[in-house]
Protein backbone atom coordinates (compact mmCIF):
# COMPACT_ATOMS: atom_id res chain seq x y z
CA UNK A 1 0.00 0.00 0.00
CA UNK A 2 2.72 2.44 0.95
CA UNK A 3 5.21 2.02 -1.84
CA UNK A 4 7.52 4.99 -1.63
CA UNK A 5 8.60 7.78 0.66
CA UNK A 6 6.31 10.38 -0.92
CA UNK A 7 3.21 8.36 -0.26
CA UNK A 8 4.42 7.64 3.26
CA UNK A 9 5.10 11.32 3.92
CA UNK A 10 1.78 12.42 2.41
CA UNK A 11 -0.24 9.89 4.39
CA UNK A 12 1.66 10.85 7.56
CA UNK A 13 0.89 14.53 7.05
CA UNK A 14 -2.78 13.82 6.28
CA UNK A 15 -2.96 11.86 9.54
CA UNK A 16 -1.39 14.77 11.40
CA UNK A 17 -3.79 17.21 9.73
CA UNK A 18 -6.79 15.08 10.75
CA UNK A 19 -5.58 15.12 14.36
CA UNK A 20 -5.09 18.89 14.21
CA UNK A 21 -8.64 19.33 12.85
CA UNK A 22 -10.20 17.28 15.62
CA UNK A 23 -8.16 18.93 18.37
CA UNK A 24 -8.84 22.34 16.82
CA UNK A 25 -12.58 21.68 16.79
CA UNK A 26 -12.35 20.48 20.38
CA UNK A 27 -10.58 23.68 21.42
CA UNK A 28 -13.17 25.72 19.56
CA UNK A 29 -15.89 24.33 21.80
CA UNK A 30 -14.70 26.32 24.81
CA UNK A 31 -14.52 30.13 24.85
CA UNK A 32 -11.14 30.14 26.57
CA UNK A 33 -9.30 28.04 24.01
CA UNK A 34 -11.42 28.85 20.97
CA UNK A 35 -8.90 31.14 19.30
CA UNK A 36 -6.12 28.58 19.49
CA UNK A 37 -8.48 26.03 17.95
CA UNK A 38 -8.88 27.74 14.60
CA UNK A 39 -5.12 28.26 14.37
CA UNK A 40 -4.48 24.54 14.94
CA UNK A 41 -7.01 23.66 12.27
CA UNK A 42 -5.44 26.26 9.97
CA UNK A 43 -1.99 24.71 10.40
CA UNK A 44 -3.51 21.31 9.59
CA UNK A 45 -5.03 22.72 6.41
CA UNK A 46 -1.76 24.28 5.22
CA UNK A 47 0.18 21.08 5.92
CA UNK A 48 -2.38 18.96 4.07
CA UNK A 49 -2.38 21.33 1.08
CA UNK A 50 1.41 21.41 0.85
CA UNK A 51 1.60 17.62 1.18
CA UNK A 52 -0.83 17.23 -1.71
CA UNK A 53 1.66 18.97 -4.01
CA UNK A 54 3.96 15.97 -3.44
CA UNK A 55 1.37 13.53 -4.82
CA UNK A 56 3.07 11.34 -7.43
CA UNK A 57 2.04 11.99 -11.05
CA UNK A 58 0.25 15.23 -10.21
CA UNK A 59 -0.08 17.15 -13.45
CA UNK A 60 -1.63 20.53 -14.27
CA UNK A 61 0.41 22.09 -11.46
CA UNK A 62 0.23 25.50 -13.13
CA UNK A 63 -3.57 25.33 -13.28
CA UNK A 64 -3.74 24.23 -9.63
CA UNK A 65 -1.65 27.17 -8.46
CA UNK A 66 -3.61 29.68 -10.57
CA UNK A 67 -6.92 28.30 -9.28
CA UNK A 68 -5.75 28.51 -5.68
CA UNK A 69 -4.67 32.13 -6.11
CA UNK A 70 -7.91 33.04 -7.92
CA UNK A 71 -10.00 31.34 -5.24
CA UNK A 72 -8.06 32.63 -2.25
CA UNK A 73 -7.89 36.32 -3.11
CA UNK A 74 -11.60 37.22 -3.21
CA UNK A 75 -12.35 34.91 -0.28
CA UNK A 76 -9.63 36.48 1.85
CA UNK A 77 -10.71 39.97 0.88
CA UNK A 78 -14.42 39.39 1.52
CA UNK A 79 -13.83 37.56 4.81
CA UNK A 80 -11.72 40.46 6.08
CA UNK A 81 -14.06 43.18 4.84
CA UNK A 82 -17.53 41.94 5.64
CA UNK A 83 -19.35 43.48 8.58
CA UNK A 84 -19.86 41.27 11.63
CA UNK A 85 -23.62 41.41 11.13
CA UNK A 86 -23.30 39.80 7.71
CA UNK A 87 -21.26 36.83 8.91
CA UNK A 88 -24.08 34.26 8.61
CA UNK A 89 -24.49 34.76 4.87
CA UNK A 90 -20.73 34.60 4.38
CA UNK A 91 -20.67 31.25 6.16
CA UNK A 92 -23.46 30.13 3.83
CA UNK A 93 -21.47 31.31 0.83
CA UNK A 94 -18.17 29.65 1.80
CA UNK A 95 -20.08 26.52 2.70
CA UNK A 96 -21.71 26.49 -0.73
CA UNK A 97 -18.26 26.74 -2.30
CA UNK A 98 -17.17 23.64 -0.40
CA UNK A 99 -20.23 21.76 -1.60
CA UNK A 100 -19.55 22.92 -5.15
CA UNK A 101 -15.95 21.73 -4.88
CA UNK A 102 -17.06 18.27 -3.71
CA UNK A 103 -19.49 18.15 -6.64
CA UNK A 104 -16.70 19.21 -9.01
CA UNK A 105 -14.50 16.33 -7.79
CA UNK A 106 -17.38 13.96 -8.45
CA UNK A 107 -17.83 15.58 -11.86
CA UNK A 108 -14.20 14.98 -12.85
CA UNK A 109 -14.23 11.39 -11.57
CA UNK A 110 -17.54 10.53 -13.25
CA UNK A 111 -16.45 11.99 -16.58
CA UNK A 112 -13.15 10.12 -16.31
CA UNK A 113 -15.14 6.97 -15.59
CA UNK A 114 -17.05 7.46 -18.82
CA UNK A 115 -13.79 7.69 -20.76
CA UNK A 116 -12.12 4.52 -19.60
CA UNK A 117 -10.95 5.08 -15.98
CA UNK A 118 -13.70 2.91 -14.59
CA UNK A 119 -14.58 2.93 -10.90
CA UNK A 120 -15.89 0.06 -8.79
CA UNK A 121 -19.63 0.09 -8.11
CA UNK A 122 -19.13 1.10 -4.48
CA UNK A 123 -16.89 4.00 -5.40
CA UNK A 124 -19.19 5.05 -8.22
CA UNK A 125 -22.16 5.02 -5.82
CA UNK A 126 -20.32 7.17 -3.31
CA UNK A 127 -19.22 9.55 -6.06
CA UNK A 128 -22.83 9.94 -7.19
CA UNK A 129 -24.14 10.40 -3.64
CA UNK A 130 -21.44 12.98 -2.90
CA UNK A 131 -22.30 14.73 -6.15
CA UNK A 132 -26.00 14.93 -5.26
CA UNK A 133 -25.38 16.16 -1.73
CA UNK A 134 -22.59 18.56 -2.67
CA UNK A 135 -24.54 20.10 -5.55
CA UNK A 136 -27.67 20.59 -3.46
CA UNK A 137 -25.57 22.17 -0.74
CA UNK A 138 -23.94 24.40 -3.36
CA UNK A 139 -27.06 25.83 -4.98
CA UNK A 140 -29.03 25.80 -1.71
CA UNK A 141 -26.34 27.74 0.13
CA UNK A 142 -26.15 30.29 -2.67
CA UNK A 143 -29.90 30.85 -2.33
CA UNK A 144 -29.54 31.11 1.47
CA UNK A 145 -26.79 33.67 0.94
CA UNK A 146 -28.91 35.65 -1.52
CA UNK A 147 -31.85 35.67 0.87
CA UNK A 148 -29.87 36.80 3.89
CA UNK A 149 -28.07 39.40 1.80
CA UNK A 150 -31.47 40.71 0.75
CA UNK A 151 -30.95 39.86 -2.93
CA UNK A 152 -34.05 37.68 -2.80
CA UNK A 153 -36.73 39.29 -0.71
CA UNK A 154 -39.70 36.97 -0.79
CA UNK A 155 -40.14 33.36 0.14
CA UNK A 156 -41.29 32.10 -3.23
CA UNK A 157 -44.01 29.55 -3.18
CA UNK A 158 -45.94 28.20 -6.07
CA UNK A 159 -48.60 25.61 -6.61
CA UNK A 160 -47.75 21.96 -6.28
CA UNK A 161 -44.24 22.93 -5.23
CA UNK A 162 -43.74 19.93 -3.00
CA UNK A 163 -44.94 17.54 -5.67
CA UNK A 164 -42.60 19.11 -8.22
CA UNK A 165 -39.74 18.84 -5.74
CA UNK A 166 -40.56 15.22 -5.07
CA UNK A 167 -40.74 14.36 -8.76
CA UNK A 168 -37.48 16.20 -9.36
CA UNK A 169 -35.80 14.36 -6.50
CA UNK A 170 -36.94 10.97 -7.78
CA UNK A 171 -35.72 11.91 -11.26
CA UNK A 172 -32.38 12.88 -9.70
CA UNK A 173 -32.09 9.54 -7.92
CA UNK A 174 -33.01 7.67 -11.10
CA UNK A 175 -30.33 9.54 -13.04
CA UNK A 176 -27.84 8.74 -10.28
CA UNK A 177 -28.83 5.08 -10.32
CA UNK A 178 -28.45 4.98 -14.11
CA UNK A 179 -24.93 6.42 -13.82
CA UNK A 180 -23.98 3.85 -11.18
CA UNK A 181 -25.58 0.95 -13.06
CA UNK A 182 -24.10 1.79 -16.46
CA UNK A 183 -20.66 2.57 -15.03
CA UNK A 184 -19.91 4.86 -17.93
CA UNK A 185 -22.52 7.09 -19.49
CA UNK A 186 -22.36 9.85 -22.11
CA UNK A 187 -21.14 13.14 -20.67
CA UNK A 188 -24.48 14.75 -21.52
CA UNK A 189 -26.22 12.49 -18.97
CA UNK A 190 -23.74 13.54 -16.29
CA UNK A 191 -24.35 17.20 -17.12
CA UNK A 192 -28.13 16.66 -16.96
CA UNK A 193 -27.65 14.91 -13.60
CA UNK A 194 -25.81 17.92 -12.15
CA UNK A 195 -28.31 20.38 -13.63
CA UNK A 196 -31.22 18.58 -11.97
CA UNK A 197 -29.34 18.54 -8.64
CA UNK A 198 -28.65 22.27 -8.93
CA UNK A 199 -32.29 23.02 -9.66
CA UNK A 200 -33.44 20.83 -6.79
CA UNK A 201 -31.16 22.70 -4.35
CA UNK A 202 -32.67 26.00 -5.49
CA UNK A 203 -36.28 24.83 -5.31
CA UNK A 204 -35.85 23.27 -1.88
CA UNK A 205 -34.29 26.37 -0.35
CA UNK A 206 -36.30 29.12 -1.97
CA UNK A 207 -39.54 28.67 0.03
CA UNK A 208 -37.67 28.64 3.34
CA UNK A 209 -37.46 31.89 5.20
CA UNK A 210 -37.47 33.58 8.53
CA UNK A 211 -36.15 32.01 11.64
CA UNK A 212 -35.59 28.76 9.78
CA UNK A 213 -32.62 30.01 7.80
CA UNK A 214 -29.99 29.27 10.48
CA UNK A 215 -31.17 25.68 10.65
CA UNK A 216 -30.92 25.37 6.89
CA UNK A 217 -27.40 26.82 6.74
CA UNK A 218 -26.32 24.46 9.49
CA UNK A 219 -27.89 21.56 7.63
CA UNK A 220 -26.10 22.48 4.40
CA UNK A 221 -22.88 22.73 6.41
CA UNK A 222 -23.36 19.16 7.62
CA UNK A 223 -24.27 18.05 4.09
CA UNK A 224 -21.13 19.57 2.62
CA UNK A 225 -19.11 17.69 5.25
CA UNK A 226 -20.79 14.47 4.20
CA UNK A 227 -20.22 15.17 0.51
CA UNK A 228 -16.54 15.82 1.23
CA UNK A 229 -16.31 12.52 3.13
CA UNK A 230 -17.92 10.61 0.22
CA UNK A 231 -15.56 12.16 -2.31
CA UNK A 232 -12.77 11.30 0.14
CA UNK A 233 -13.73 7.63 -0.27
CA UNK A 234 -13.67 8.06 -4.03
CA UNK A 235 -10.13 9.44 -3.92
CA UNK A 236 -9.06 7.15 -1.00
CA UNK A 237 -8.09 10.24 0.90
CA UNK A 238 -8.17 9.67 4.67
CA UNK A 239 -7.91 13.37 5.57
CA UNK A 240 -11.06 14.15 3.57
CA UNK A 241 -12.95 11.19 4.98
CA UNK A 242 -12.15 12.05 8.59
CA UNK A 243 -12.59 15.83 8.36
CA UNK A 244 -15.74 15.52 6.25
CA UNK A 245 -17.34 12.97 8.54
CA UNK A 246 -16.50 14.92 11.69
CA UNK A 247 -18.14 18.01 10.18
CA UNK A 248 -21.07 15.95 8.95
CA UNK A 249 -21.73 14.54 12.42
CA UNK A 250 -21.06 17.76 14.31
CA UNK A 251 -23.17 19.72 11.85
CA UNK A 252 -26.06 17.28 12.10
CA UNK A 253 -26.08 17.56 15.88
CA UNK A 254 -25.86 21.34 15.72
CA UNK A 255 -28.78 21.38 13.28
CA UNK A 256 -30.83 19.25 15.65
CA UNK A 257 -30.02 21.51 18.61
CA UNK A 258 -31.20 24.50 16.61
CA UNK A 259 -34.35 22.86 15.34
CA UNK A 260 -35.16 21.70 18.85
CA UNK A 261 -34.76 25.25 20.15
CA UNK A 262 -37.48 26.23 17.70
CA UNK A 263 -39.63 23.26 18.53
CA UNK A 264 -39.79 22.29 14.88
CA UNK A 265 -38.68 18.95 13.49
CA UNK A 266 -36.14 19.32 10.68
CA UNK A 267 -38.49 17.71 8.19
CA UNK A 268 -40.99 20.42 9.02
CA UNK A 269 -38.43 23.14 8.35
CA UNK A 270 -37.53 21.67 5.00
CA UNK A 271 -40.83 20.62 3.58
CA UNK A 272 -43.53 22.80 5.04
CA UNK A 273 -42.41 26.13 3.59
CA UNK A 274 -42.32 28.59 6.45
CA UNK A 275 -45.27 30.94 6.36
CA UNK A 276 -46.94 29.08 3.55
CA UNK A 277 -48.84 31.17 1.04
CA UNK A 278 -52.25 30.79 2.61
CA UNK A 279 -50.89 31.21 6.14
CA UNK A 280 -49.46 34.59 5.30
CA UNK A 281 -52.76 36.00 4.24
CA UNK A 282 -54.68 34.44 7.08
CA UNK A 283 -52.55 36.05 9.77
CA UNK A 284 -52.95 39.58 8.50
CA UNK A 285 -54.51 41.65 11.26
CA UNK A 286 -56.67 38.76 12.40
CA UNK A 287 -57.64 39.08 16.03
CA UNK A 288 -55.31 41.94 16.86
CA UNK A 289 -56.62 44.14 19.61
CA UNK A 290 -55.31 47.53 20.57
CA UNK A 291 -53.13 49.88 18.58
CA UNK A 292 -49.50 50.75 18.08
CA UNK A 293 -48.55 53.34 20.70
CA UNK A 294 -45.41 55.34 19.92
CA UNK A 295 -43.10 56.72 22.58
CA UNK A 296 -40.17 59.11 22.25
CA UNK A 297 -36.65 58.32 23.38
CA UNK A 298 -36.65 60.71 26.35
CA UNK A 299 -39.71 59.12 27.94
CA UNK A 300 -38.38 55.64 27.32
CA UNK A 301 -35.05 56.65 28.87
CA UNK A 302 -36.82 57.88 32.01
CA UNK A 303 -38.77 54.65 32.22
CA UNK A 304 -35.58 52.62 32.08
CA UNK A 305 -33.49 54.86 34.34
CA UNK A 306 -35.96 54.51 37.20
CA UNK A 307 -36.48 50.80 36.73
CA UNK A 308 -35.15 48.17 39.07
CA UNK A 309 -34.55 45.56 36.42
CA UNK A 310 -34.32 45.94 32.65
CA UNK A 311 -34.06 43.02 30.26
CA UNK A 312 -32.69 43.76 26.80
CA UNK A 313 -33.75 41.49 23.96
CA UNK A 314 -31.59 41.94 20.89
CA UNK A 315 -32.52 40.63 17.46
CA UNK A 316 -31.43 40.83 13.86
CA UNK A 317 -32.35 44.52 13.77
CA UNK A 318 -29.55 45.22 16.24
CA UNK A 319 -27.11 43.45 13.93
CA UNK A 320 -28.27 45.42 10.90
CA UNK A 321 -28.07 48.73 12.74
CA UNK A 322 -24.71 47.83 14.31
CA UNK A 323 -26.26 49.02 17.55
CA UNK A 324 -24.44 46.66 19.93
CA UNK A 325 -21.81 49.22 21.01
CA UNK A 326 -24.38 51.90 21.80
CA UNK A 327 -26.50 49.33 23.60
CA UNK A 328 -23.55 48.38 25.79
CA UNK A 329 -22.90 52.07 26.58
CA UNK A 330 -26.56 52.44 27.48
CA UNK A 331 -26.31 49.32 29.65
CA UNK A 332 -23.31 50.72 31.53
CA UNK A 333 -25.08 54.04 32.07
CA UNK A 334 -28.06 52.17 33.52
CA UNK A 335 -25.86 49.95 35.71
CA UNK A 336 -24.13 53.08 37.02
CA UNK A 337 -27.54 54.31 38.12
CA UNK A 338 -28.15 51.07 40.00
CA UNK A 339 -30.43 49.41 37.48
CA UNK A 340 -30.02 45.66 37.07
CA UNK A 341 -29.60 44.99 33.35
CA UNK A 342 -29.73 41.58 31.76
CA UNK A 343 -29.59 40.40 28.18
CA UNK A 344 -31.99 37.71 27.00
CA UNK A 345 -30.90 35.78 23.95
CA UNK A 346 -33.33 33.63 22.05
CA UNK A 347 -31.68 30.54 20.53
CA UNK A 348 -32.50 31.68 17.02
CA UNK A 349 -32.27 35.44 17.51
CA UNK A 350 -30.54 36.95 14.53
CA UNK A 351 -29.79 34.65 11.68
CA UNK A 352 -27.81 32.00 13.55
CA UNK A 353 -27.62 30.56 17.03
CA UNK A 354 -25.07 32.53 18.97
CA UNK A 355 -25.21 35.36 16.42
CA UNK A 356 -26.26 37.84 19.11
CA UNK A 357 -23.67 36.53 21.54
CA UNK A 358 -20.95 37.16 19.00
CA UNK A 359 -22.11 40.72 18.43
CA UNK A 360 -22.45 41.45 22.15
CA UNK A 361 -19.01 39.95 22.75
CA UNK A 362 -17.71 42.24 20.02
CA UNK A 363 -19.10 45.23 21.93
CA UNK A 364 -17.56 43.96 25.18
CA UNK A 365 -20.67 42.83 27.06
CA UNK A 366 -19.58 40.33 29.75
CA UNK A 367 -21.05 36.83 29.57
CA UNK A 368 -22.43 36.87 33.09
CA UNK A 369 -25.23 39.28 32.22
CA UNK A 370 -26.25 37.36 29.09
CA UNK A 371 -28.86 34.68 29.56
CA UNK A 372 -30.50 31.94 27.52
CA UNK A 373 -34.23 31.58 27.07
CA UNK A 374 -34.73 28.98 29.81
CA UNK A 375 -32.58 30.89 32.29
CA UNK A 376 -34.39 34.19 32.01
CA UNK A 377 -37.97 33.55 30.95
CA UNK A 378 -39.26 33.43 34.53
CA UNK A 379 -37.69 36.80 35.28
CA UNK A 380 -39.75 38.92 32.92
CA UNK A 381 -42.60 39.13 35.41
CA UNK A 382 -40.32 40.87 37.90
CA UNK A 383 -38.86 43.20 35.32
CA UNK A 384 -39.95 46.79 34.92
CA UNK A 385 -38.86 47.18 31.33
CA UNK A 386 -38.22 44.75 28.51
CA UNK A 387 -36.30 46.55 25.77
CA UNK A 388 -36.76 44.79 22.45
CA UNK A 389 -34.25 45.96 19.89
CA UNK A 390 -34.72 44.64 16.40
CA UNK A 391 -36.22 41.36 17.55
CA UNK A 392 -39.68 40.38 16.35
CA UNK A 393 -40.71 36.77 15.81
CA UNK A 394 -38.85 35.58 18.93
CA UNK A 395 -41.07 37.71 21.19
CA UNK A 396 -44.35 37.16 19.35
CA UNK A 397 -46.88 35.79 21.85
CA UNK A 398 -48.90 34.36 18.95
CA UNK A 399 -46.46 31.44 19.06
CA UNK A 400 -48.11 30.47 22.34
CA UNK A 401 -51.70 31.07 21.42
CA UNK A 402 -52.56 30.63 17.77
CA UNK A 403 -52.26 27.08 16.42
CA UNK A 404 -52.81 28.42 12.89
CA UNK A 405 -49.76 30.63 13.00
CA UNK A 406 -46.70 29.39 11.15
CA UNK A 407 -44.58 30.05 14.22
CA UNK A 408 -46.98 28.30 16.62
CA UNK A 409 -45.13 26.16 19.13
CA UNK A 410 -41.80 27.95 18.90
CA UNK A 411 -40.60 28.82 22.42
CA UNK A 412 -40.50 32.59 22.79
CA UNK A 413 -39.07 35.10 25.21
CA UNK A 414 -41.96 36.22 27.42
CA UNK A 415 -41.30 39.92 26.94
CA UNK A 416 -45.04 40.54 27.14
CA UNK A 417 -44.97 39.56 30.82
CA UNK A 418 -42.75 42.51 31.75
CA UNK A 419 -44.45 45.54 33.29
CA UNK A 420 -43.45 47.72 30.36
CA UNK A 421 -42.19 46.81 26.94
CA UNK A 422 -40.26 49.20 24.73
CA UNK A 423 -39.77 48.09 21.15
CA UNK A 424 -37.12 49.76 19.00
CA UNK A 425 -38.09 49.19 15.40
CA UNK A 426 -37.40 50.85 12.09
CA UNK A 427 -40.89 50.73 10.67
CA UNK A 428 -44.24 49.07 10.97
CA UNK A 429 -43.38 46.00 8.88
CA UNK A 430 -43.65 42.44 10.05
CA UNK A 431 -40.74 40.23 11.04
CA UNK A 432 -38.81 37.97 8.73
CA UNK A 433 -41.54 35.36 8.95
CA UNK A 434 -44.13 37.86 7.73
CA UNK A 435 -46.29 37.28 10.79
CA UNK A 436 -47.96 40.23 12.52
CA UNK A 437 -46.68 40.64 16.09
CA UNK A 438 -49.38 40.96 18.73
CA UNK A 439 -46.88 42.09 21.33
CA UNK A 440 -46.58 45.44 19.56
CA UNK A 441 -50.28 46.08 20.08
CA UNK A 442 -50.35 45.14 23.74
CA UNK A 443 -51.39 47.69 26.37
CA UNK A 444 -48.01 47.67 28.11
CA UNK A 445 -46.03 48.09 24.89
CA UNK A 446 -44.62 51.33 23.51
CA UNK A 447 -43.04 51.62 20.09
CA UNK A 448 -39.82 53.59 19.63
CA UNK A 449 -39.54 54.03 15.88
CA UNK A 450 -36.13 54.58 14.34
CA UNK A 451 -32.77 53.11 13.48
CA UNK A 452 -31.48 50.88 16.29
CA UNK A 453 -28.15 52.60 16.70
CA UNK A 454 -29.62 56.10 16.60
CA UNK A 455 -32.35 55.25 19.09
CA UNK A 456 -29.89 53.54 21.44
CA UNK A 457 -27.81 56.73 21.28
CA UNK A 458 -30.85 58.85 22.12
CA UNK A 459 -31.77 56.58 25.01
CA UNK A 460 -28.19 56.86 26.29
CA UNK A 461 -28.42 60.64 25.98
CA UNK A 462 -31.72 60.59 27.82
CA UNK A 463 -30.37 58.49 30.68
CA UNK A 464 -27.25 60.62 31.02
CA UNK A 465 -29.24 63.85 31.17
CA UNK A 466 -31.30 62.75 34.15
CA UNK B 1 -6.69 2.44 -1.52
CA UNK B 2 -8.85 2.41 1.57
CA UNK B 3 -11.03 -0.67 1.40
CA UNK B 4 -14.61 -1.31 2.45
CA UNK B 5 -14.57 -2.20 6.13
CA UNK B 6 -11.62 0.02 7.02
CA UNK B 7 -13.44 2.90 5.37
CA UNK B 8 -16.53 2.07 7.38
CA UNK B 9 -14.50 2.05 10.62
CA UNK B 10 -12.98 5.43 9.82
CA UNK B 11 -16.41 6.79 8.97
CA UNK B 12 -17.96 5.49 12.18
CA UNK B 13 -15.20 6.67 14.50
CA UNK B 14 -15.03 10.09 12.88
CA UNK B 15 -18.80 10.44 13.24
CA UNK B 16 -18.56 9.68 16.97
CA UNK B 17 -15.77 12.22 17.36
CA UNK B 18 -17.78 14.89 15.56
CA UNK B 19 -20.82 14.20 17.71
CA UNK B 20 -18.86 14.23 20.98
CA UNK B 21 -17.02 17.44 20.19
CA UNK B 22 -20.24 19.40 19.73
CA UNK B 23 -22.31 17.73 22.42
CA UNK B 24 -21.12 19.91 25.32
CA UNK B 25 -20.78 23.26 23.67
CA UNK B 26 -22.29 26.50 25.08
CA UNK B 27 -24.73 28.38 22.85
CA UNK B 28 -22.37 31.35 22.54
CA UNK B 29 -20.01 29.22 20.51
CA UNK B 30 -22.56 27.73 18.13
CA UNK B 31 -21.95 30.25 15.36
CA UNK B 32 -18.14 30.23 15.66
CA UNK B 33 -18.23 26.46 15.77
CA UNK B 34 -20.42 26.22 12.70
CA UNK B 35 -18.01 28.59 11.02
CA UNK B 36 -15.04 26.54 12.24
CA UNK B 37 -16.48 23.27 10.98
CA UNK B 38 -17.29 25.08 7.74
CA UNK B 39 -13.57 25.84 7.49
CA UNK B 40 -12.60 22.24 8.24
CA UNK B 41 -14.54 20.82 5.31
CA UNK B 42 -12.36 23.15 3.25
CA UNK B 43 -10.07 20.08 3.22
CA UNK B 44 -12.03 19.34 0.04
CA UNK B 45 -9.25 21.47 -1.49
CA UNK B 46 -6.93 18.48 -1.23
CA UNK B 47 -9.36 16.36 -3.21
CA UNK B 48 -9.98 19.07 -5.77
CA UNK B 49 -6.21 19.39 -6.30
CA UNK B 50 -5.92 15.64 -6.86
CA UNK B 51 -8.90 15.68 -9.24
CA UNK B 52 -7.45 18.56 -11.26
CA UNK B 53 -4.04 16.90 -11.02
CA UNK B 54 -5.16 13.86 -12.97
CA UNK B 55 -7.61 15.58 -15.30
CA UNK B 56 -6.93 14.86 -18.99
CA UNK B 57 -9.50 16.47 -21.26
CA UNK B 58 -10.26 20.17 -21.32
CA UNK B 59 -13.70 19.57 -19.82
CA UNK B 60 -12.18 17.69 -16.87
CA UNK B 61 -9.57 20.40 -16.44
CA UNK B 62 -12.23 23.14 -16.48
CA UNK B 63 -14.35 21.38 -13.86
CA UNK B 64 -11.29 20.58 -11.76
CA UNK B 65 -10.14 24.19 -12.01
CA UNK B 66 -13.51 25.46 -10.77
CA UNK B 67 -13.38 22.84 -8.02
CA UNK B 68 -9.98 24.01 -6.77
CA UNK B 69 -11.13 27.62 -6.89
CA UNK B 70 -14.31 26.92 -4.93
CA UNK B 71 -12.47 24.74 -2.41
CA UNK B 72 -9.86 27.43 -1.81
CA UNK B 73 -12.66 29.93 -1.30
CA UNK B 74 -14.20 27.62 1.29
CA UNK B 75 -10.94 27.14 3.17
CA UNK B 76 -9.62 30.71 3.04
CA UNK B 77 -12.95 32.45 3.61
CA UNK B 78 -13.91 29.98 6.31
CA UNK B 79 -10.63 30.51 8.14
CA UNK B 80 -10.68 34.29 8.24
CA UNK B 81 -14.35 34.59 9.13
CA UNK B 82 -13.88 32.17 12.01
CA UNK B 83 -10.71 33.89 13.17
CA UNK B 84 -12.42 37.28 13.19
CA UNK B 85 -15.33 35.89 15.13
CA UNK B 86 -13.15 34.20 17.72
CA UNK B 87 -10.96 37.27 18.08
CA UNK B 88 -13.80 38.83 20.03
CA UNK B 89 -13.46 36.25 22.74
CA UNK B 90 -9.89 37.33 23.34
CA UNK B 91 -10.45 40.20 25.72
CA UNK B 92 -13.46 38.77 27.50
CA UNK B 93 -12.98 37.67 31.05
CA UNK B 94 -15.04 35.66 33.47
CA UNK B 95 -16.15 32.96 31.04
CA UNK B 96 -17.69 30.51 33.36
CA UNK B 97 -19.36 28.43 30.72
Amino acid sequence: MIDNWETFLIEGIYFLAAILFILGLKKMSSPVTARGGIIWAGVGMILATLATFLTPHLSNLDLIVIAIVLGATPAWWSAKKVAMANMPQMIALYNGMGGGAAAAIAGVELIRASSGHELSTTVQTLAVLGAIIGTISFSGSIIAFAKLQGLIKKSLLFNKQQIINLVLFIFLLVLGAVIVYMGSVPVIVIILFFMVALLFGVLVTIPIGGADMPVVISLFNALTGLAVAFEGFVLSNAAMIIAGTVVGAAGTLLTQLMARAMNRPISNVLFSGFGAADGQEATDDVGIEGSLKPIDATDAAIMMAYAEQVIIIPGYGMAVAQAQHKIWELTRALIDRGVRVKFAIHPVAGRMPGHMNVLLAEAGVPYDIIFDLEEINAEFEQSDVALVIGANDVVNPIARTDPNSPIYGMPILSADKAKNVVVIKRGKGTGFSGVENHLFYADNTRMLYGDGQKMAGELLQGVKEL
Amino acid sequence: MIEGLVALYIFMLAAVVGYEVIAKVPVILHTPLMSGSNFIHGIVLVGAMIALGHADTNLEKAIGFIGVMLATGNAVGGYFVTERMLEMFKSSKGDKK
